[in-house]
């Protein structure tokens, strides 16, 4: 058994369906910002800020973040478990793994706090 | 003891691997860049949102070749990742994954709609 007790959730399907509806939040959200940049290319800081002050907007990228931690919690928990293996990387591959893990769970929350912090502290 | 010659089921290492296992390791190679590349989305958005200073500030801080490099790649690997995750939807749904035909195109269709995005992406990144 490979670290389940670090996967997201614990269970496959709602891993799988996390996945699947995060990219959806975020390939709207790349979507939006993608058009709205291509209809104003010459943005102004006072439109910008006040786009992004909308109660809105600020939980769109909420949702947006917080879909983020979860895709990538997932994403990076698959990749670890694959390829940092006691078969591809010798004994010491477990405690490698479970270190990364932690390390990659921090940055997810250092991101969470950032952003949180980016998009109510203007 | 963990026995080393214990066999292992479809070596990756030992096989030739079709467009499909490339587009979908570098599915997974995107993602892990991806991840590093918010690093620098939120950095961008911090400074977009900070001050009027800040925001004018932007232009001329992503004129320097490493935060452009660093802009691009995080913007490239984001859009092939993207791409690529947009073909799992579309198969999730039962389409394009009925013969290995249909999904070395679609595996095709992605490598080159996502290289159409980064050319894209490439030349705006340079025009700044």
């Amino acid at each position: 058994m490979v670290g389940i007790a670090s996967s997201f959730s614990q269970s496959g399907v709602i891993n799988w369906l996390v996945q699947r509806v995060s990219a959806l939040v975020m390939t709207a959200y790349i979507v939006f910002i993608t058009v709205y940049l291509l209809a104003n290319p010459n943005i102004s800081y006072a439109q910008w800020s006040e786009l992004n002050s909308l109660l809105s907007m600020r939980l769109f990228s909420l949702l947006t973040m917080a879909s983020i931690a979860s895709h990538a919690w997932i994403g990076i928990w698959c990749v670890l478990t694959d390829y940092v293996t006691e078969r591809l990387l010798g004994p010491k591959a477990d405690i490698i793994r479970k270190v990364l893990q932690v390390c990659m769970i921090a940055v997810i929350l250092i991101y969470l706090v950032w952003a949180i912090d980016i998009l109510w502290g203007f | 003891m963990t026995n080393k010659k214990r066999p292992v089921n479809l070596d990756l290492g030992t096989i030739r691997l079709p467009v499909t296992s490339y587009v979908s390791i570098l599915h997974r190679i995107s993602g892990v860049i991806t991840f590093f590349g918010l690093a620098v989305m939120l950095w961008l958005l911090d400074l977009s949102l900070d001050s009027e200073q800040s925001f004018n500030m932007l232009k001329d801080l992503v004129a320097h070749p490493v935060a452009k490099l660093l802009v691009w790649g995080s913007l490239a690997a984001l859009a092939y990742h993207t791409v690529a995750g947009i073909r799992h939807l579309v198969m999730d749904f039962g389409l394009g994954e009925e013969s290995f035909n249909s999904g070395r195109n679609s595996a095709w269709t992605a490598v080159a709609l996502s290289l159409l995005i980064i050319a894209i992406i490439t030349s705006w990144v340079v025009s700044w």
